[in-house]
């Protein structure tokens, strides 16, 4: 096989790879990405039953519901429209009410957003990115919250 | 004043790396002695005073020395000793502090080790890791500098974040760390070859085993972070697919990818201009890493501080390596002779399979790491590319390699014959086929998907040591004999059957888990037991503690099979005093390579606890595969023929007969 051949059939292997990732990716991006959501985006995209969304927002306060067998319930809000959510699970040692929350699941033909995954993550003063985003497009992000969700304004001392 | 002194220390190997980032590397180009002379005790000299600095920095965090801003930040005098410790790098400054160390304990490593380099690659080399050190030197120094005081110094300080107050972090950061910053040698290398015009196989040999220890430490480091993720997390996952895991997973992945093409390089004197470009994008992937999770562009715990001046400045080193090494590679790459040629059919045939596929995975890591960051820039649209993505991306590339690998392990270097491996294989085969029945009769029973996965990891795992028992013969000269042959192999055998072990071991543990896992999640009333997984488990008891800076609600279950006790388990939920942060802690039951796992929330109105417990079946393979690979590497290692810096000429490695150069 000359230096040519050897080279050719290197290139033509690497192409039907990339090609088949390339197919692999696209796929994927078209099936398997989920899109995130405010209570007021749902409001206005009616968003058809049953299709994997993230929500996110503040959970309100007074609404956590504890049922039987570890379910939960409580209310999801931007402080402009409210979307309830149903739970199975131990929530996140940082669920409280008025804390930011992500959920990802998807919206029952009754209108109830069945989560399977509640995050709210890590830090005590963090506010998911998407959160603050979707609080502040609706006017409601209050900056004193802010101020204390990031170091830099500590160093005032 | 000790703190004064670590910072002063700082300084001055600023100024040190910036000698060292010039007259080396200009020696190198005018061939000038002495101008290469300084290179190595400048390396010494950087490695000293950032040890100074950052016994300073430890110092204070030892002695909870409150009129230093950053342990105010992130230390408490309640806090225990070992965390005071480990809480030195728990933070941003501290973190990135611990990088550069690292970093000049490298450049003093090369100067110690590199006395049979031709003095201009080692000067050129340690001149290019002068560059790395004053990049990060500076942005410490200038953007994220540990040793700013407070005055007047308040009595306490603010505490470590609870999920990082755990003996991972003692461990992870730094074997990550060494991982990550030894491919910074490596792109040295690279880029003093480029400057130099001398690549050839010598080049590789020198370069193997410093790939080897970072490939090896960031093979531990990632393990390590997933294992700490587990079991702190509380959800009993082990990957999540999140942006900083595939920060550090593409440099693996490439890492990888180097690791094997430095071996045809070296043998064979091929894939030169291949290697090269692997050196410099596993580092800059590296950079990409810490980029990623230190600029606060993904909000995360390892994400510490969140100011825009540091991302910028980042993201401005990360451009500038990157662009300027691809620049050199594109002006100097062409220069390279080709070399020498094999067969499709080949074990360089099959180290190039084995490229292309690790490095089109890594691409497709990269995009949908790096996709929503660049969607939400340009669009403002908001997505998350999770899990399933990956799964489906990354998963069916990875197939072929795995299917591979025993084929590739046994094929002759220039031409080899393809039927001859099949037929040496075949024995593997069979054992494949028995151990995957076997294995899913025991599960009782499985889907199509698990039973591949169960023979695809079978498959590597016999396949890879196939190769000592074909060498061996046990059966036909006798157990004396056999024994005396398998002590006499190359250690080269050893380390790429246990490499591919680990692998075939780690693929066995997520197949099992991934298919087999149940969840249950429960709420109990104190007395009560329930069936899981066939283990029988009674909630015991609660009760409150204090611990030295938390106080704990600590759950007490039996866990019974077959009547008799197997375990008490004892999860917690924790509350820490300063911050007011509450934190689960996980209880674990190992039972052979399976694990029960029990993690608690709130107690009810009613006094019931909600528990959920998992059952992980086989899931510890996919830690101790990583133990395995890394022993692999570690034997490989230290393999006499390749001591650090002890080069032989080159033409001899090239020209060694086939039969001679055991597999890889």
């Amino acid at each position: 096989m000359t230096r040519k051949q050897r080279r050719l059939t290197l290139i033509g292997l690497a192409g039907v790879v990339l090609a088949t990732a390339a197919g692999l990716v696209l796929y994927a991006l078209n099936d398997q990405i989920v899109f995130f959501q405010s209570p007021s985006d749902i409001a206005e995209n009616q968003i058809p039953a049953g299709e994997r969304i993230r929500l996110g927002g503040l959970v309100k306060d007074g609404s956590v519901v504890q049922g039987d067998n570890a379910q939960v319930s409580f209310i999801v809000t931007d402080e402009v429209e409210t979307v309830a959510v149903s739970y199975t699970g131990l929530l996140p040692d940082l669920f409280r009410e008025g804390q930011g929350i992500v959920a990802e699941g998807y919206i029952d033909p009754n209108g109830v957003f069945q989560a399977d995954q509640v995050l709210a993550k890590h830090d005590e003063n963090y506010i998911p990115k998407e959160v603050k985003q979707a609080l502040e497009d609706s006017g409601h992000w209050m900056e004193e919250e802010q101020g204390a969700a990031s170091y830099g304004s500590s160093k005032s001392y | 004043m000790i703190i004064e002194i670590g910072h002063f220390a700082l300084i001055l190997a600023l100024i040190a790396s910036v000698v060292q980032s010039v007259f080396p590397v200009w020696g190198a180009l005018k061939n000038d002695q002495r101008m290469m002379a300084v290179a190595p005790p400048l390396a010494n000299a950087q490695f000293v005073l950032v040890l100074i600095s950052f016994a300073a920095l430890t110092h204070a965090y030892l002695t909870s020395d409150f009129s230093v801003l950053n342990v105010i930040e992130n230390s408490h005098s309640d806090k225990p000793l070992i965390y005071k410790f480990s809480g030195v790098w728990g933070n941003h400054e501290g973190s990135i502090l611990l990088w550069v160390l690292i970093l000049v304990l490298f450049g003093a490593l090369v100067a110690a080790f590199s006395r049979n380099l031709p003095t201009q690659l080692r000067a050129a080399t340690l001149g290019a890791q002068g560059w790395v050190s004053f990049a990060f030197l500076i942005f410490v120094v200038f953007t994220s500098n540990p040793f700013l005081r407070v005055a007047p110094a308040p009595m306490e300080g603010r505490d470590l974040n609870p999920m990082l107050q755990d003996i991972g972090l003692a461990i992870h950061p730094p074997l990550l760390y060494v991982g990550y910053v030894g491919f910074s040698i490596v792109f040295s290398f690279a880029i003093a070859a480029l400057l130099i015009g001398r690549i050839d196989a010598a080049w590789a040999r020198w370069v193997r085993p410093w790939v080897l220890v970072s490939w090896i430490f960031l093979t531990l480091g990632i393990a390590m972070g997933s294992y700490w993720a587990y079991y702190e997390l509380g959800w009993g996952g082990w990957w999540f697919w999140d942006p900083v895991e595939n920060a550090s997973f593409m440099p693996w992945l490439t890492g990888t990818a180097l690791l094997h093409s430095a071996i045809v390089m070296e043998k064979r004197d091929a894939l030169k201009v291949w290697t090269i470009f692997l050196a410099l994008l596993t580092f800059s992937l590296s950079l990409l890493g810490t980029f990623l999770v230190r600029s606060g562009v993904l909000t995360s715990v390892h994400a510490f501080a969140v100011d825009p001046a540091r991302g910028l400045f980042i993201l401005g080193i990360l451009m500038v390596f990157v662009g300027g090494s691809l620049t050199l590679f594109a002006w100097r790459a062409p220069l390279l002779k080709t070399g020498g040629l094999f067969a499709p059919v080949s074990r360089e045939g099959a180290l190039v399979l084995n490229n292309l596929f690790l490095t089109t995975a890594t691409a497709a890591v990269f995009f949908g790491t790096l996709y929503p960051l660049a969607l939400e820039a340009f669009t403002g649209e908001k997505i998350s590319v999770g899990p399933p993505f990956f799964n489906l991306t990354f998963g069916p590339l990875m197939i072929p390699v795995l299917l591979m690998m025993p084929f590739g392990q046994l094929l002759a270097w220039k031409r080899g014959d393809a039927w001859g491996v099949t037929q040496r294989l075949t024995g593997a085969f069979f054992v494949t086929l028995v151990a995957t029945c076997l294995l899913a009769w025991f599960m009782g029973g499985t889907g199509i998907l698990a039973a591949l996965g169960f023979g695809v990891s079978f498959w590597v795992i016999f396949g890879s040591v196939w190769e000592i028992v074909d060498r061996v013969k046990p059966r036909k000269v006798g157990l004396k004999k056999a024994w005396s042959r398998f002590v006499g192999l190359p250690k080269t055998v050893y380390a790429t059957s246990l490499g591919h072990l680990g692998i075939g071991l780690t693929a066995l543990g997520i197949v099992t888990v991934s298919a087999f896992e149940t969840e249950t999640v429960l709420t109990m009333q104190t007395g009560q037991t329930q069936q899981v997984s066939g283990y029988s488990m009674t909630y015991d008891r609660t009760w409150d503690q204090r611990g030295p800076n938390f106080v704990e609600r600590v759950a007490q279950f039996t866990l019974r099979q077959d009547g008799n006790v197997a375990a008490t388990m004892m999860p917690s939920k924790r509350v820490y005093n300063v911050s007011g942060q509450p934190m689960t802690e996980a209880a674990l039951y190992t039972s052979g390579f399976s694990q029960v796992y029990i993690s608690i929330g709130d107690n009810m109105d009613d006094g019931s606890l909600v528990t959920r417990v998992y059952y992980k079946p086989l899931i510890t393979l996919i830690w101790i595969g990583t133990l395995v690979m890394s022993l692999g590497g570690f034997i490989a290692l230290i393999d006499r023929k390749l001591h650090v810096g002890a080069p032989q000429p080159a033409r001899k490695a090239v020209k060694r007969p086939v039969a001679a150069t055991p597999a890889e």
